[in-house]
């Protein structure tokens, strides 16, 4: 059958093709397609009848002339061929070279849709990463295996803040041992450059795997890269037992160029025109993370979702955060006010956090002072409000302290240099700083042991 | 066993396909194509079946062979399904593990139960050869695990005379234990399981009303919005809010006999997190280990979308089971809203008309009768029996009003409503007092007074009105700051922040506080009102509220729930009767103070 070019298409429109009269075209499989001007598109099966095959093309079906188009099914799935030869390099969203240099070949094709993990088989993620960053480390802990956005909005700095992770990533007391899947969709070509230049300078480009489509790259191809990126991965992780942090940037991209096809399709719309599939079919892609048991490996996500119009409700951040172990929200108030990396704690979550910190993990104290940070913000947020209706002067001293704990809790421990690799115990002992402005009977959060080791009372912090 | 027939597949999009099997009924079972895979008719549509596949449709071709199986889906019960982990169609996961590696294949033939294993049977004394046997009488016990025996019924559907029962002895599910004669005079036999239809409720006697409250050992549940043994409650929160760890606290900690856990459409960490958990957890009612009384039911958010709409239905089948055997069962269904999402999706490729956000006319009924399943019932053996049922709702933007939060709120009695803004603050559970309700408080309030307080109710209504005064307060507080309150109005903003951070605020990750018995659920909740009844004495005599809410021993009573675990009821009612001196200590200063300067 893959032999055989069929010059039978029917209609074109959104980037799908229809094909008449071929029959027994599997469901899924890869098409190539040969344009009237002899470029050739690639294609996959979405839909698959008797007498009618409806085909996803991710270049796109822009400029095809349907009487000179010649259609071959190559009776097989989408593939990403795996070798460790897959490190180094850069291929685009279907998992062709974009380096210049030869595809690989002497390695094994592997489907890229990927099959549900069994719960059974996989391993509770609880080793703690030290990612230098004290709103992360602190507050929203990232563990191996866990799926973790960096929920953002246009203008904020997400791939300086990714690039740090990525820079700074590993566990206490090791080297960093992390292998890079790094999976751009949509992205400008200045980001991509970022990034290339933030991985070349600190000299692991040697363990990146970049997929990458530009922001003028045709849209259907987005469809595909998460999922070849997360096939190599996978590989990585739980064949070669390396430790895989994976990137994607944008993942708002790759929910629009959802919409578009599914939109082209005619499926029923469920909120803001995307499709009700939408949670699964992200899903299907942040599920792939995780540890497995009896696999040295891990894949952990820090997917990038920028919030349409800074909205957190919008459906693609929403759904994401009912998908991921939490996220990372970062804020354009704090932006403004030149705090970096302007991580907003009160809507940042990291649900993995309970069991990867803590006396055996980071530190004892560790998750009681990150509760009693969160709850003094809290109060202090309320001191902020309160302030701007009646001015900070009318305050009580109570809240009066507040106040300041605010604002150098924004200022030191929230911001930090792009440079800054704080460690988790710097990270804590900043914290106790800060919570040694308070008399030990307001810290209810903490244990009184804590406090005893701790807390500094009486010492004003520099 | 069953008539099989063929067809062929003439369409295949995503997991909907149409086929041509003449024949084929509404709910049967097919096989498709070379891979095996299994699927479910759910409509006719001219000479073709439309099917929905349980499992991926990649690679499948028009033209390949379908068979149709003669039955529903169907889910075997048994001894051997607790401490197991299923599928969303009952297959078991850890014998899939151990097969097929760490990823799930597709078309696998395997038993839901383990075929190979004996179990101990003990016949029920009394049962002769020649007896009339009702249908689901007690056919005898299997001790399943430590905790739990496993109760063998005759299939709700067979009754007759008793030819003859095996005696006590090892068994595999396969060996006949008993034959029946109906009154047709066919004869059937009996294993230690029998199959039963997922979307088919199982009957049972007759209904009762919920008696007793269940206890959960989270005091904004119990002690604020009680949920009945046999009750429907429902746990809606936006993402993050908290949904499933109140759902794992109840699994944990409730004073149920069997615990069904059905992760639909959730991420696979929070099953492995229950696998990986529980085991090493004891039951704070029998001591003994939690997950002797669990089963897990898994069709992770990765997995086929339709699976999820089977896997409400095997949980709740299964859940029903055991509550024919006499068991108090509460069923976990995180999230609903995967399940509504799935049925929707399945109605948009049937070319359904859409109503609400893409949702069918049909959501609320279908919704209405999964939760009808639940009840307290006289079992059809006479004995009594309940299924509790909670569904996480997992609202798109945290919105309550849209379809599927809306729907339920209709339907279940107890309403745990979980806000984005406690959650934010980290006052967890983030149970919203105000939006939450329950039907049942007065129930519940028989069950306090006769069990633990007849002050129960009493207290909990004083402690919600603090908080209602509280965001009254803190509204005009909003408008023209703190100045415009008496000192009698600013105790009851310290006496409201009293109750959150020493009643409401439970933390699952505290190891004194993850459970609170019902004793100390009471202990605090009066501590607390005590605190804030005689504080309120001391500022009607002068005493300023600044020092009282700094007193340091305020500091202790928020610290009192992880202080002392609920086995240590008296330390802490010998702390409450410290803070009753340093209180009275003070009212005597005061009171003196105010006979000075008369
Ligand atoms: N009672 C609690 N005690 C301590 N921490 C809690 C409690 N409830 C929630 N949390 C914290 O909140 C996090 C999120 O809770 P959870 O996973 O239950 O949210 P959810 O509502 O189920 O979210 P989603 O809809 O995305 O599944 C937890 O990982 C935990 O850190
Ligand atoms: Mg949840």
């Amino acid at each position: 059958m893959s032999e055989v070019e069929y010059r039978r298409a029917k209609a074109a429109q959104g980037g799908l093709l229809i094909v008449e009269g071929v029959e027994g075209i599997a469901f899924g499989d890869r098409v190539r397609i040969r344009d009237h001007r002899g470029r050739k598109r690639n294609g996959q099966v979405i839909r698959a009848a008797e007498q009618e095959t409806l085909i996803q093309v991710f270049e796109g079906t822009d400029d095809i002339d349907m009487d000179n188009t010649w259609v071959r099914f190559l009776d097989q799935p989408l593939t990403l061929t795996v070798s460790p030869g897959l490190l180094g390099r850069v291929f685009n969203g279907i998992g062709d070279p974009r380096d210049g240099r030869p595809p690989i070949v002497d390695g094994e094709a592997r489907g890229i849709s990927g099959s549900a993990i069994n719960p059974a088989a996989r391993n509770y993620p609880r080793e703690f990463i030290q990612t230098g960053i004290s709103t992360i480390d602190g507050l929203n802990s990232l563990v191996r295996g866990q799926k973790l956005p960096i929920f953002s909005a246009s203008g904020l700095p997400h791939n300086r803040l990714a690039a740090q992770i990525v820079r700074q990533a590993r566990l206490p007391g090791e080297a960093t041992n992390f292998a890079i899947v790094f999976a751009a969709m949509g992205v400008s070509y200045s980001d991509a450059r970022f990034f290339r230049e933030s991985f070349s300078d600190s000299g692991v480009l040697g363990n990146v795997v970049m997929f990458i489509n530009h922001a003028d790259d045709p849209p259907v191809e987005r469809l595909a890269l998460p999922r070849v990126a997360l096939t190599a991965a996978e590989y990585l992780a739980f064949d070669l037992d390396r430790h895989v942090l994976v990137v994607m940037t944008d993942m708002t991209h790759y929910a629009e160029a959802l919409r578009e096809v599914a939109t082209a399709k005619g499926d029923v719309p469920a909120r803001k025109g995307y499709p009700g599939y939408l949670y699964s079919d992200l899903a299907e892609i942040y599920e792939r993370s995780g540890r497995i048991r009896d696999r040295h490996g891990s894949v952990t996500m820090v997917p990038v979702v920028s919030m349409p119009s800074d909205d957190i409700t919008h459906p693609i951040p929403d759904l994401t955060g009912y998908i991921t172990e939490g996220q990372i929200v970062l804020s354009r108030e704090l932006n403004n006010q030149g705090v970096y990396p302007p991580v907003d704690i009160a809507p940042s979550l990291s649900r993995l956090m309970k069991d990867g910190i803590g006396k055996d993990d980071t530190r004892d104290d560790h998750p009681r002072v990150a509760n009693q940070l969160y709850a003094l913000y809290a109060k202090a947020q309320e001191a902020r409000n309160l302030a701007s209706i009646i001015g900070a002067e009318e305050l009580s001293a109570r809240d009066q302290r507040y106040l300041e704990f605010a604002r150098d809790f924004d200022q030191r421990f929230v911001g930090q240099g792009e440079d800054e690799n704080r460690s988790i115990i710097e990270t804590l002992n900043l914290a106790w700083e800060l919570l040694s402005r308070f008399p030990r009977d307001a810290l209810t959060r903490v244990s009184e042991t804590d406090l005893a080791h701790y807390h500094r009372a009486g010492e004003t912090p520099a | 066993m069953t008539e099989s027939r063929s067809g062929y597949i003439r369409e295949i999009n995503g997991p909907i396909l149409r086929i041509h099997l003449p024949g084929g009924r509404n709910g049967e079972q097919v096989r498709i194509g070379s891979l095996d895979i299994v699927g479910e008719i759910i409509a006719l549509e001219g000479g073709d079946a439309i099917v929905q596949a349980y499992e991926s449709t990649d690679g499948l071709r028009p033209g390949e062979a379908v068979h149709g199986l003669g039955h529903p889906l169907t889910v075997e019960l048994g001894p051997g399904l607790l401490q197991g982990i299923f599928d969303g169609v009952q297959r078991p996961l850890q014998e899939i593990a151990s097969i097929a590696g760490d990823n799930i294949p597709r078309g696998l033939r395997i038993h839901s139960l383990d075929r190979e294993r004996a179990w101990a049977f003990v016949p029920a004394d009394g049962l002769e050869p020649g007896k009339h046997i009702a249908a689901g009488a007690r056919l005898g016990t299997v001790q399943e695990t430590e905790t739990i025996e496993h109760r063998i019924l005759v299939p709700p559907t067979i009754s007759g005379e008793l030819i003859d029962l095996a005696p006590a002895g090892d068994y595999t599910l396969d060996s006949t234990i008993a034959r029946v004669r109906d009154a047709q005079g066919s004869v059937h036999k009996m294993t230690l399981y029998h199959r039963w239809p997922v979307r088919q409720a199982r009957p049972y006697g007759r209904r009762d009303h919920g008696v007793e409250p269940l206890i959960t050992g989270q005091r904004i549940l119990d002690t604020f919005f009680p949920l009945l043994k046999g009750g429907k409650g429902a746990v809606p929160g936006p993402f993050g809010a908290g949904k499933t760890m109140v759902q794992q606290q109840v699994a944990r900690w409730s004073n149920a006999d069997i615990v069904i856990y059905v992760g639909c459409g959730e991420r696979g960490n929070e099953l492995v997190d229950v696998l990986e958990s529980f085991p090493q957890l004891q039951d704070p009612h029998t001591g003994r280990g939690m997950m002797e009384r669990t089963l897990l039911i898994a069709n992770t958010s990765n997995m086929p979308v339709v699976a999820r709409e089977a896997s409400i239905y095997v949980g709740m089948t299964i859940a029903e089971y055991f509550r024919d055997q006499g068991y108090d069962v509460v069923m976990l269904a995180d999230s609903t809203s995967r399940w509504a999402e799935a049925l929707r999706e399945v109605a948009g490729r049937l070319g359904h008309m859409p109503v609400e956000e893409g949702y069918p006319a049909y959501l609320g009924s279908r919704l209405a009768a999964v939760y009808e399943r639940a009840g307290r019932v006289q079992t059809l053996e006479g004995e009594r029996g309940s299924v509790t049922l909670i569904g996480a709702v997992s609202p798109p933007g945290g919105d309550f009003s849209e379809p599927v939060t809306s729907h339920t709120k209709e339907i279940i009695q107890t309403f745990w409503a979980l806000s984005k803004e406690l959650a934010d603050a980290r006052h967890y559970p983030s149970v919203d007092w105000v939006d939450s309700f329950s039907q049942d408080v007065g129930i519940a309030a028989g069950w306090w007074a006769k069990e633990i307080s007849g002050a129960w109710n009493g207290r909990r209504a004083q402690a919600l009105s603090l908080l209602a005064r509280d965001a009254e307060l803190s509204r005009i507080v909003n408008l023209v700051g703190p100045e415009a309150l008496s000192s009698a109005q600013r105790w009851e903003l310290e006496g409201a922040a009293l109750v959150k951070e020493a009643v409401l605020q439970q933390s699952a990750l505290d190891e004194a506080d993850t459970y609170c018995s019902p004793h100390k659920q009471f202990q605090l909740l009066e501590l607390v009102m005590q605190v804030f009844d005689q504080g309120k004495e001391l500022i009607a005599l002068g005493a300023p509220v600044q020092e009282l809410a700094e007193h340091p021993i305020l500091a202790r009573v928020r610290r009192a729930k992880s202080t002392w675990r609920s086995d240590e009821g008296e330390q802490l009612a010998a702390f409450a009767s410290e803070v009753y001196k340093a209180f009275s200590a003070l009212r005597s200063e005061y009171a003196s103070g105010q006979e000075a300067l008369s």
